[in-house]
């Protein structure tokens, strides 16, 4: 994707005080930027809020985004924050419609950095199919934030023939991962200070609701659950579907997707791909009868070519996710306790 | 992935494990004394496939979990009360002092960085040239290298404003330690593969030859920890007592010479305490006087309070494998990893987090 600024700058080379004061240079700011670049009916308005009509079901979530550095390889926060919460809303087995969007800008940002996020929104809410239908900026001083922190709110329509719920699980599912687990984490990993390594590793960023719609048209029921497992990753995952549920997940480390760089780089830094961030992939909970066939299904699609069925739900050791290692030893994956630190040596 | 892979093969797995269960005749005990061993022996699942006469027995060897509590404290106070910019490997952070941990400090406003190597302090320090910046050089041999390696730069650079905290141990008299302990169970020994890839093999024949204890050098890659455990049953089912080196894909018996010599420039041996074990004579480094206005403990002049260890934390037993942590009254109930009651609980290569994070209950998965 080309990245390029269709908008004019602004006078002014970096985001100062001002452009959150509420005056002119915030209506500058938001004419120029936002309301031109996300144009639709419901943004013209310019109203303190939208009025939607959504038929059916609704799913509404929201997340924050915070990540440091703004660029990285394979995206920026601009795309993540459509992406996040497009996906939760995927999860909930809904296809996504309206987003909200709110910035808080740290003095000194530049401009330029703004439009370029600005436009990576504009393509993600594109790709997904998605609009901005109200928002908010604020500014606070140097210091008191890091460049950019964004929020997204969004609602979907709930799919007629999805039935995501943790109580549909049952013993015998089996677990699908939509793709290479860890991309994402390791993408980012691999440029904070300190470490920049030289990898061709791009994080895995991308709206899931067209291929979560798609399983949700051919398999509705049967998908009983859907996750997609960023921070924590897959290992917080699966030891939420057992903490929910009194029930037992058991994984097979040899069918676990990883691209080789990726694990590569995990050996290097002392990280578990278990515990990395994704941002693109999905776990589908199935059930045992159509498990062949979803994950035939999704790997024909893109973005997918690496599904695996990598365990099932089981009746044994409730509340625990139990993973046979490469050479066939068994140990239990627990949740993080805090960040996941490098070790020693 | 070329040089892991190969090292992870399930069926060369099965043929040293058959091997094991094959010529096993009566109960053993052997300790592998790195902790990155201890990891990837629970983390493989491996101590649950060997058979019930061999007892893995884990080591003092967690740079983290030796660390006495006395130490941590200081690294405390020189970020908390001196405002140095504290530098330190990952897993150190969430290491319990007598008060808090430093990953609490940081939260609460300490500039607390975590760091890969001991020459990016260097380089912060050379970036802030009117901050003091302070590296928590933690480690055994391994790490010894690369924290000399800062203390060389940093003075070839004339910086002025760094210094290192050193708590440098080492390995063999800590072996020794274990074997003249009263209470010692260990039949032999899976020496520290990385450690022996810096200081090479030659100062444990002597251990050898003094206590008739089969050692051998070992990796740390499932395959390696199983023929380190086979080549040890080997030894001890004929009688033998020597010295073998399972990893000479990456220690050579001389070991590193170049690395060996620049610890010998910065540091010189000394006496240390360990946490959980008490003091061992000539079983650590510091900084050498030449070098004197390096070492955080000169230059900050620093005078906290000893605090002593809780007394329900059998972290000292653990780390000798007199006890199994499972054996310990508070484990996963009052000591757990969100509140540890001691070091072995923290670190991911200590022993008794090895158990709480991947076989807590491994009764249960068998």
């Amino acid at each position: 994707m080309q990245l390029q600024c269709p908008i004019p700058k602004l006078d002014f080379d970096i985001i100062t005080l001002g452009h959150g004061s509420g005056g002119l240079l915030t209506n500058k700011l938001l004419d120029s930027g936002v309301f031109h670049l996300f144009k639709n009916e419901h943004l013209q308005q310019r109203h303190d809020g939208a009025i939607l009509e959504l038929p059916g079901k609704t799913a509404f979530t929201t997340d924050s985004f915070v990540i440091s550095p703004i660029f990285f390889p394979g995206g920026t926060i601009g795309e993540l924050a459509v992406n996040g919460t497009v996906n939760d809303l995927a999860m909930c087995g809904a296809i996504p419609k309206y987003l909200s969007l709110s910035f808080i800008l740290e003095e000194g940002l530049k401009m330029t950095d703004f439009w370029e996020i600005l436009v990576a929104i504009k393509w993600a809410s594109e790709m997904a199919n998605v609009q901005i239908v109200t928002g908010d900026t604020k500014v606070v001083e140097r210091g008191k934030g890091d460049k950019i922190f964004i929020n997204t709110t969004g609602v979907g329509q709930v799919h007629d023939r999805a039935k995501i719920s943790v109580k549909n699980i049952k013993a015998g599912d089996k677990i699908i991962v939509s793709d290479s687990i860890a991309t994402h984490g390791v993408a980012i990993m691999s440029v904070r200070e300190g470490i920049e390594f030289e990898t061709a590793i791009k994080s895995d960023t991308r709206g899931l609701n067209h291929i979560v719609s798609k399983l949700l048209d051919d398999f509705g029921e049967d998908i009983h659950l859907l996750k997609d497992p960023t921070r924590g990753g897959v290992a917080t995952v699966l030891n939420e579907i057992t903490r929910d549920r009194n029930l037992g997940v058991e994984i097979v480390h040899k069918h676990l997707p990883i691209e080789r760089e990726v694990d590569a780089l995990c050996e290097i830094l002392g990280l578990d791909p278990l515990y990395v961030a994704n941002e693109g992939i999905f776990i589908a909970v199935v059930d045992a009868e159509v498990s062949e066939k979803v994950l035939e299904a999704l790997q024909k699609m893109e973005h997918c070519s690496n599904a695996s069925i990598i365990g099932e739900v089981v009746e044994n050791h409730p509340k625990q996710v139990v993973l046979t290692s490469a050479i066939g030893g068994k140990r239990i994956v627990n949740m993080l306790v805090g960040e996941q630190l490098p070790r020693i040596c | 992935m070329k040089f892991l892979s190969e090292y992870r093969d399930a069926d060369l797995a099965k043929k040293y494990l058959d091997e094991i269960h094959a010529i096993v005749t009566q109960p053993w005990n052997i300790m592998e004394v790195c902790g990155g061993q201890t990891h990837s022996l629970v983390k493989n699942g491996i101590v649950q496939l060997l058979p019930k006469e061999v007892q893995m027995i884990h080591g003092p060897g967690c740079p983290v979990c030796v660390t006495p509590l006395h130490l941590i404290d200081k690294a405390i106070h020189l970020a908390e009360v001196e405002k140095v910019i504290l530098c330190s490997f990952g897993d150190m952070l969430r290491v319990p002092g007598s008060a808090k941990s430093l990953l609490q400090v940081k939260a609460a406003g300490a500039d607390i960085r975590i760091l890969y190597s001991p020459l990016e302090a260097v380089q912060i320090a050379s970036d802030n040239p009117s901050q003091e910046v302070v590296f928590f050089a933690v480690g055994f041999e391994t790490t010894a290298p690369a924290n000399a390696l800062s203390v060389n730069k940093a003075a070839d650079l004339g910086l002025t404003n760094f210094s290192i905290l050193a708590s440098q141990v080492l390995v063999p008299p800590a072996m020794e330690a274990v074997i003249e302990d009263e209470e010692s169970k260990v039949d032999a020994f899976l020496a520290a593969g990385h450690v022996c890839t810096i200081m090479g093999v030659e100062e444990y024949y002597p251990l050898v030859e003094k206590y008739k204890i089969p050692m051998v050098v070992t990796g740390f890659e499932p395959v390696d920890l199983l023929q380190g455990i086979l080549l040890t049953v080997q030894q001890l089912e004929k009688g033998e007592a020597v010295l073998q080196n399972q990893y000479s894909r990456v220690v050579k018996p001389e070991g590193n010479p170049k690395a060996q010599e620049l610890i010998h420039k910065i540091f010189k041996v000394s006496d240390r305490e360990w946490r959980g074990i008490g003091a061992i004579p000539a079983s650590g480094l510091e900084v050498r006087p030449e070098y004197e206005s390096f070492d955080a403990n000169l230059k900050f002049k620093i005078h906290i309070p000893k605090v002593e260890e809780p007394k329900e934390c059998i972290a000292g037993l653990v780390l000798k494998g007199i006890k199994k942590p499972m054996e310990c009254s508070q484990f996963g109930k009052k000591c757990n990893p969100q509140n540890p009651m001691g070091a072995p609980m923290v670190s991911s290569e200590g022993a008794c987090a090895a158990y709480y994070h991947f076989s807590g209950t491994a009764e249960t998965i068998s």
